[in-house]
């Protein structure tokens, strides 16, 4: 199989290893609840319903494992006129978002975020598919880029 | 933000532009009448057209129906005869009358005092309106924003010589409403704000005034006016749609097709074999496709397109006629589309992102996102060259032709390799793109032939993709982001460091293209002409 892509210079900002506890809690749960559910219904004898329930459960244990190597993945780069962003491993995605198209930046903390200090920052521009997401930065750290991101596309507004 | 106006608590206001705000700027008196920056109000038959008639019509039609009920409700007694001398009898008909008045003045001042509160101003820099009479609200809009000004005139209130105006600025529902004013004003009012919005210098765009020649004979001048002033753009729209070529477009739809063919197939074996209920399950999709039939046509039937010094107007509508001009540099992305009926008669049709996406359909007065509904291969480089000027150049309009109508291979396009085959088994070959100085052209289709063209200035960002299959193939998909509208801008699959390239090559020209763009004030000193 080709090599994975690989842009810009290589050094990638990378998220806080924390993000994984974040993740994996989330598919832990789920295939917690998948599973009792899948041998509860299969003792009752309802077969056609605990087949379903088990896959569910397998694939909720293999988006546990790969959470680790997907957390991984996230990375972002400060470029001289944009952001680039890069998501996973198998499917890649990579975004660049010139700084002057920012509209606006949301941090948000989810619950399980909150415990552990990490916020995500969200960017959103005119274009509903731009779609980029940081997760599982530290508080502070989040902070700092989103008023660093703000101040550079107050410097390079243009317009629509 | 709202500041409410201590004049509109209820102290008695001056008349309409005597009351002007003293922090208004004063502006030069050349401008025309509605955009001087002063406070305005709407057409006084606002409230009738907007609603007003049929509250008046449900009214009357209750007073005559149950004209007896109502008397028998309010005395408890019933008898024959007249009502009118049954109440004058027992001295009732004058407090219900007086009642009934009561109920209609009521009505009559709420909608003079929603009328009053109603009002506009438009000054060098915003649009302001505010309405309501218990919850106010205050809208502004920036004019460097606008994305488009759109004038509706629906069938009734054309009758009346009243039309709506209305600003689309960037964002969901954004919309600066103004209904209604004046038929006669609302073109120059147009040309105004547009004036305004471009960073041109107020001045010089005299109103022309029309020579009064009785009610009648003005209304049905207006009635029977071109959709675009003649004095605004040439007379002429640069496209002509014939009817009979209208209505082949229409036949010519897969839609169209499939349901006139079930039709003809199934009405025969349902008459013979006397299965009259099978028609009953047709008759809604009949019903459905007919009324979306006529709409299309009435809808393209005066159809327009025309080049102003503010931007591209384009027109709509038979009997509700509408007509938007977009600015320069507000449209985001461009299909070229051809559906595969349409390729022996040489069709093809053009719909535009922009930046409003206005969700209300009252009278069809969402911005129309197709500019050209249906034209021949000459009229698809005529409306391109109004959109995107610069594609006008011949060397850009080859790449163009190639992008339309190419087969593919060596062309000029860097196209998706042979390995793509197993992801796109007939268009592989099509599929691809290429860079002008200032656009970004995308190719997919073989059998739905679709050109997408993407001003590099109003690029808002652009992904790279790619999944373990397309790793295997060796391809990677591109995606450069507009706007939201009916144009998508991906790319399945081109080869990997194709791609790559791609993807850098755009970033780059998003932001040199989008630093070196001035037109969000399209006629400042240095802008476009």
């Amino acid at each position: 199989m080709a090599a994975p892509l690989e842009l810009g210079d290589g050094t990638w900002h990378r998220v806080s290893p924390k993000q994984i506890g974040v993740e994996v809690t989330g598919s832990v749960l789920m295939a917690l609840i998948t599973g009792a559910a899948a041998v509860a219904t299969y003792l009752l004898g309802l077969g056609f319903v605990a087949l379903p329930l088990a896959l569910m459960f397998v694939g909720s244990v293999v988006t546990a494992v790969l959470v680790p190597r997907r957390v991984r993945a996230y990375g972002y780069q400060l470029r001289d006129d944009d952001l680039l962003f890069r998501r996973g491993l198998l499917a890649q995605r990579f975004v660049s978002v010139p700084y002057g198209r920012m509209q606006l930046i949301d941090i948000n903390r989810g619950p399980i975020s909150r415990l552990l200090g990490l916020s995500e920052l969200k960017f959103v521009t005119a274009a509903a598919a731009t779609g980029v997401v940081i997760p599982g930065l530290p508080e502070d750290e989040a902070e700092g880029l989103r008023d660093r991101l703000v101040g550079l596309a107050e410097s390079r507004r243009v317009g629509l | 933000m709202s500041t409410p106006e201590p004049s509109a608590a209820g102290a008695p206001e001056p008349r309409i532009a005597e009351a002007a705000e003293p922090a208004t700027p004063a502006a030069p008196a050349a401008v025309g009448r509605l955009a001087d920056g002063e406070w305005h109000r709407l057409h006084p038959a606002t409230p009738l057209l907007r609603g007003g008639i049929a509250f008046v019509a449900i009214l009357g039609v209750l007073v005559t129906n149950f004209r007896d009920r109502l008397v028998e409700l309010a005395v408890g007694i019933e008898e024959e005869g007249d009502p009118f001398d049954f109440l004058l009898e027992r001295g009732l008909l004058l407090p219900l009358l007086g009642g009934a008045i009561l109920i209609i003045g009521i009505g009559i001042l709420g909608f003079w005092l929603s009328w009053r509160f109603n009002r506009f101003r438009i000054t060098d820099e915003v649009v302001d309106v505010r309405s309501g009479i218990l919850f106010r609200t205050q809208r502004q809009a920036r004019l460097d924003r606008i994305q488009g000004v759109n004038i509706t005139r629906p069938l009734i209130p054309r009758l009346f010589g009243a039309a709506r105006l209305e600003i689309s600025v960037a964002g969901q529902d954004a919309n600066v409403r103004l209904s209604y004013l004046r038929s006669d004003q609302v073109d120059g009012l147009r040309r105004d704000v547009l004036t305004l919005a471009s960073g041109a210098k107020r001045g010089g765009t005299d109103e022309v005034d029309r020579v009064r020649s009785g009610l009648v004979q003005q209304r049905v001048d207006e009635f029977l006016a071109p959709e675009l002033d003649p004095t605004e753009a040439e007379p002429d729209s640069i496209v002509r749609i014939p009817p009979g070529r209208l209505i082949g477009s229409i036949v010519l739809n897969e839609g169209t097709l499939v349901l006139i063919l079930a039709l003809a197939i199934g009405l025969p074996w349902a008459l013979s074999n006397g299965a009259w209920y099978a028609l009953i399950g047709a008759f809604p999709a009949v019903l459905g496709m007919a009324s979306y039939v006529v709409n299309r046509f009435t809808r393209s039937l005066r159809y327009s397109i025309a080049g102003t010094p503010n931007g591209v107007r384009v027109g709509y509508g038979l009997l509700t006629t509408s007509n938007q001009t977009l600015p320069p540099g507000r449209i985001h992305a461009v299909a070229v589309r051809q559906p595969l009926l349409w390729r022996p008669a040489g069709w093809w049709t053009i719909t535009i992102n922009i930046a409003n996406s206005s969700s209300s359909s009252n009278g069809g007065a969402n911005p129309a996102t197709t500019v050209l509904p249906v034209g021949t291969r000459d009229d698809v480089f005529r409306v391109l060259g109004l959109l995107l000027p610069e594609l006008s150049a011949p060397e850009a309009a080859g790449v163009v032709a190639t992008g339309l109508e190419g087969k593919g291979g060596d062309d000029g396009f860097v196209n998706a390799p042979a390995r793509a085959v197993w992801l796109l088994p007939f268009s592989w070959r099509r599929t691809g793109f290429t860079l002008t100085r200032s656009t970004v052209l995308l190719r997919t289709g073989r059998i739905w032939r679709s050109l997408v063209i993407v001003p590099q200035a109003r690029l808002q960002s652009v992904s790279l993709s790619q999944g373990p299959i397309r790793r295997a193939l060796g391809v990677a998909g591109v995606h450069p982001h507009t706007v939201t509208g009916p144009v998508g801008t991906r790319l399945t699959a081109v080869g990997t460091a194709q791609a790559v390239e791609f993807f850098e090559d755009v970033a780059a020209a998003a932001v040199t293209s989008g630093e070196a763009d001035t037109t969000h004030r399209w006629r400042a000193a240095g802008g476009v002409a």
